[in-house]
């Protein structure tokens, strides 16, 4: 009796002919229900839905529980776990070195605004060609729950220690400094990260998006500002994401005056529904303007606030060669005999 | 105006007191091309020109001569000096006594004058009537504002011009060819004609004072010899920036830091030059860091992608470097951080010379940590070392570190020409693409070959295979986290293997003498200078033959061992209180020969000069 196979349906891939499963990492070892995973999800699929080759993308991170999360997708791509505070330089350094690497640097709060606010700063001046996310939970969670420089005034932790600093915002401090794609989102928020990570792709200059990212261990509680509960309640969306790549060629129609749209460095489509009638972001004083009365109201402002798709980014502005730095051959790297003969006759 | 030595005179002192004692110089022989000068001037008055020239003029006369700026941690006012010596024999290391006194800076004159050993020389400014001052030294004055009116019109132009003043006197003085003047001057000036027509005008101006008011009364004199032929002049931080350039470097990152900051100013300058294609597309970025931390984690991020990196600082910027150095020997990334070392602890004396970082960079990091490091002891070096550094980097997987120091990198010596690199870029075990379609994957820590050193692949290897995890954390032959206690030690045993066997590719020391003596010496860097002299000295005055191996890198050499157990004494020379390298040497040999070594030390902010070896060692031995 003969027998016809089944065929095996054919898994999805994306456009560049690789599975959801051709973006998984190792196992997580963070808790479980960790807002980091969540991300570490989010960053899959946009980058799936994107088709970036994973052999392209280098991920960066410093010391946390924020900064172990790279091990957790896309074990395809190189990977550098460094040292506290200071995966800005060694992104630096890295995409100097290979301009045509995307970078993806991973950090948390303790991270980026306590240890290496330094570096953050001169990152965000220099708009390097990066994606920043900081996974913010407002605590480090590795030592066992001591605030962190991004917890707000008055957040209690689970010993009954009140936060009596002032918060810093990224945010504000990132579009301040030269950043050019400034916005905030939330682990829970898993329409809006995904969007603005997949607009975030097409970004040429330093991306940093700040994502709260409650941590269920240390800090998920009453009384915290960083909790899933929290977040519920006071979470305020600037507007409706909508991202369209420009792979995809798709006449969106949007109707005149309710949203902002904006054409991406890659051609790619970025349309804001406005949520707030008058919010323009490309206007740097509004921005921060805004973030200071979310500030004042108590409530968690999410969005892209800033973008500026225009102003070099420092790769531009070194003027190096197309080719990788780090594989130009001797016969460029090595000036000849003459070019020393001449040099040495200078010194004579 | 001379008020006495002011307070900040006395702070600010380089100089040395002599002994007193000897005859006058009224019936002393002509003493030919081997003196020293010393000019005092204030910081910030023009007078790195004058001094340059001089020093140029009598090179080209063909006799050996160095110069040293000692000059304060200040932009304008301070007091600074720059002593010249000539030396037929070519002796290039400071002479500890000087011969001729340059008196331009009140501050300091008196002082200045006070310290030298009688019979020497001094032309001083005249209104500061240092004449009265010591009756055993031959004075000549000039009325220096007076000359410079006649031939600066422009006043504000005067101090500047001032200087030159000098270089004509004491080019009569010395009996220098003033068309050598000229050549020099006009070299100096490059391209600004009327700023060279000024200031000749003004040293013929000294020249013909000289010729009219002055009789020649010390014995000091230049006479031409044929020593410096096709020979170059260039300080330290010059020849390292061009030998950086040579070594083919792609990333540059830094922050300012004296006396570190001219080698990446000048690198500027040559990669602008030299490295930029016809498309006007730069072949490398060169960034000025917010500070050395990102310095070296730039440094380190780049050497991890694949680019030949470098960094230049000095002590404090190596203090801040120790995180990311630990992290650069763990993960085992490339890179080149040269050192101008200065005079420490903290911020120490900014502007002096100094070997105080040899025992903390050799071990720079918390946990156990060993790093390579070159001892380049001449501008040449600081050439040829620039791309050894490189290659042993990248062969080694490892941050390499150069250590010059002040004295070799802000001042100017002569030099033979530089050879063009004999060897070409090696860029150590890297994989591609193609390696992995052969291997199908790899471990990353994996002692392949014997040698403790991994295989790795770039960031962008287009291969599923490619990546790798590169973490600070314990880790596995496959680069994954690990806590095992068999993977950690396994790996800290493979690294320090990698260490060992590093012994046989770092560049072997300099045997200088090695006869068979009794007594050895061991030093590097800038020591080197002073003990060629000493060896000469021991000999000639008390007639004691000694050997000397000049180290030219940590780990050491077998070469090192073998000398040591050849000779009964050891005597092993430091520019640092605490004998660093005779440290690192104590915990490098047996046990049993550690009693050989002994130790000589030099640390008070002066380049190091031959009489202070030579008399440590005698009083060591006995004599």
């Amino acid at each position: 009796m003969a027998t016809t196979a089944t065929p095996q349906p054919q898994p999805k891939t994306n456009r560049v002919g690789l599975t959801v499963l051709d973006y998984r990492g190792g196992k997580t070892t963070l808790c479980a229900g960790c807002g980091h995973n969540a991300i570490s999800e989010r960053i899959i699929d946009a980058f799936y839905d994107m088709g970036i080759q994973p052999e392209r993308v280098a991920k960066m991170s410093g010391i946390g529980c924020s900064s172990k999360s790279p091990a957790y997708f896309m074990s395809r791509s190189h990977s550098f776990n460094s040292v506290h505070g200071r995966m800005p330089s060694i992104t630096t350094g890295a995409v100097l070195a290979n301009s045509k690497l995307i970078a993806l640097g991973v950090s948390g709060d303790g991270d980026t605004a306590s240890i290496g606010i330094g570096q953050f700063v001169h990152l965000m001046r220099r708009n390097l060609p990066l994606i920043y996310i900081i996974e913010d939970n407002g605590v480090y969670g590795l030592t066992k729950g001591q605030f962190s420089a991004t917890a707000d005034l008055g957040s209690k932790l689970k010993t009954g220690v009140i936060n009596d600093l002032p918060p810093i915002d990224t945010c504000a401090l990132a579009i301040s400094l030269g950043a050019t794609f400034v916005g905030r989102s939330f682990s829970g928020d898993k329409r809006q990260l995904h969007t603005m990570l997949k607009a975030a792709l097409s970004h040429r200059g330093t991306v940093l998006i700040d994502v709260v990212s409650p941590c269920v261990t240390f800090n998920d509680h009453e009384g915290s500002t960083k909790s899933y509960k929290f977040m519920k309640d006071h979470e305020e969306p600037l507007h409706d994401l909508n991202f369209v790549p420009a792979f995809d060629e798709i006449n969106v129609e949007y109707e005149e005056g309710s949203s902002v749209n904006v054409t991406m460095h890659d051609g790619s489509s970025l349309r804001l529904r406005k949520l707030e009638e008058d919010y323009d972001p490309t206007n740097k004083i509004g921005a921060v303007k805004r973030l200071m009365e979310s500030h004042e109201a108590h409530e968690v402002l999410t969005g892209i606030f800033y973008l500026n798709t225009q102003a070099p980014n420092f790769i531009d502005m070194l003027n190096m060669t197309d080719e990788p730095l780090a594989t130009l051959p001797e016969s460029v790297t090595r000036p000849s005999r003459k070019v020393l003969e001449e040099c040495m006759e200078e010194l004579r | 105006m001379l008020s006495g030595a002011t307070e900040l005179g006395v702070l600010m002192a380089t100089t040395e007191i002599a002994p007193h004692g000897s005859a006058t110089s009224a019936d002393r022989k002509p003493i030919v091309n081997d003196f020293s000068i010393q000019v005092a001037t204030a910081n910030g008055s023009g007078s790195q020109s004058a001094n340059s020239i001089l020093l140029r003029s009598i090179f080209q006369m063909g006799v050996p001569v160095s110069g040293k700026n000692l000059f304060p941690s200040n932009i304008a006012g301070l007091p600074t000096w720059y002593t010249i010596r000539a030396s037929k024999k070519g002796y290039v290391a400071r002479k500890k006594e000087i011969d001729f006194v340059v008196a331009m800076n009140p501050e300091t004159a008196r002082e200045d004058v006070l310290a030298l050993a009688p019979g020497a020389a001094v032309l001083y400014d005249e209104p500061l009537k240092l004449s009265e001052l010591r009756p055993d030294l031959v004075f000549y004055s000039a009325p220096f504002d007076k000359i410079v009116a006649t031939v600066c019109p422009e006043a504000k132009l005067r101090k500047l011009v001032k200087n030159m003043i000098y270089v004509g006197v004491m080019a009569q003085l010395l009996n220098l060819d003033m068309a050598e003047v000229e050549k020099a001057l006009r070299k100096q000036f490059h391209t600004k004609v009327r700023a060279a027509d000024l200031n000749w005008n003004a040293a013929k101006a000294g020249y013909d004072y000289a010729v009219a008011s002055l009789t020649k009364a010390d014995p000091f004199t230049i006479e031409r010899m044929d020593r410096t032929a096709g020979m170059i002049i260039i300080d330290g931080n010059s020849a390292a920036a061009m030998g950086t350039m040579f070594a083919g470097v792609t990333v540059v990152t830094w922050y300012p830091i004296t006396p570190s900051s001219s080698l990446v100013e000048t690198l500027i300058d040559y990669m602008k030059a030299y490295r930029v294609g016809t498309d006007g597309k730069a072949t490398f970025a060169i960034v000025q860091a917010e500070d050395e931390l990102a310095a070296i984690g730039m440094v380190l991020g780049a050497g991890w992608a694949g680019a030949r990196s470098m960094t230049a600082t000095a002590g404090p910027g190596i203090s801040l470097m120790a995180e990311f150095a630990g992290l650069g020997y763990y993960v085992e990334i490339p890179g080149v951080i040269w050192d101008v070392q200065r005079v420490g602890p903290s911020t120490g004396l900014p502007t002096r010379t100094s070997q105080g970082d040899i025992e903390f960079v050799a071990k720079l990091s918390h946990g156990d940590t060993f790093h390579p490091m070159l001892l380049p002891c001449s501008v040449a070096e600081c050439f040829s070392m620039a791309s050894e550094a490189f290659n042993l980097a990248e062969q080694l997987q490892t941050p390499v570190f150069v250590m010059s120091d002040l004295d070799l990198g802000m001042n100017n010596w002569m030099s033979e020409p530089f050879e063009y690199p004999k060897e070409p870029i090696n860029r150590g075990k890297v994989l591609t693409k193609e390696d992995l379609d052969r291997l199908g994957g790899f471990a990353r820590y994996k002692d392949v070959d014997g040698d403790g050193v991994g295989y790795r692949t770039l960031p962008g290897t287009d291969h599923p295979q490619a990546a790798w995890f590169a973490r600070g954390s314990g880790h596995n032959e496959k680069s994954q986290y690990s806590e095992r206690p068999d993977d950690y030690s396994n790996n800290l045993d493979r690294l320090l293997h990698k260490f060992e066997n590093a012994r046989n590719s770092v560049p072997k020391p300099e045997l200088v003498r090695n006869d068979g003596n009794d007594i050895g010496i061991i030093a590097y860097g800038t020591s080197h200078h002073a003990l060629v002299e000493t060896l000469d000295q021991l000999q000639h005055e008390h007639g004691v033959d000694v050997d000397y191996l000049r180290l030219r890198a940590y780990p050491f050499t077998s070469e090192v061992h073998e000398f040591i157990v050849k000779h009964k004494r050891v005597y092993i020379v430091d520019q640092n209180r605490d004998g660093q390298m005779f440290q690192l040497l104590k915990l490098d040999v047996p046990a049993e020969e550690v009693i050989r070594l002994r130790s000589v030390r030099h640390y008070n902010g002066l380049p190091l000069d031959a009489r202070t070896v030579t008399d440590e060692i005698v009083s060591q031995e006995g004599k």
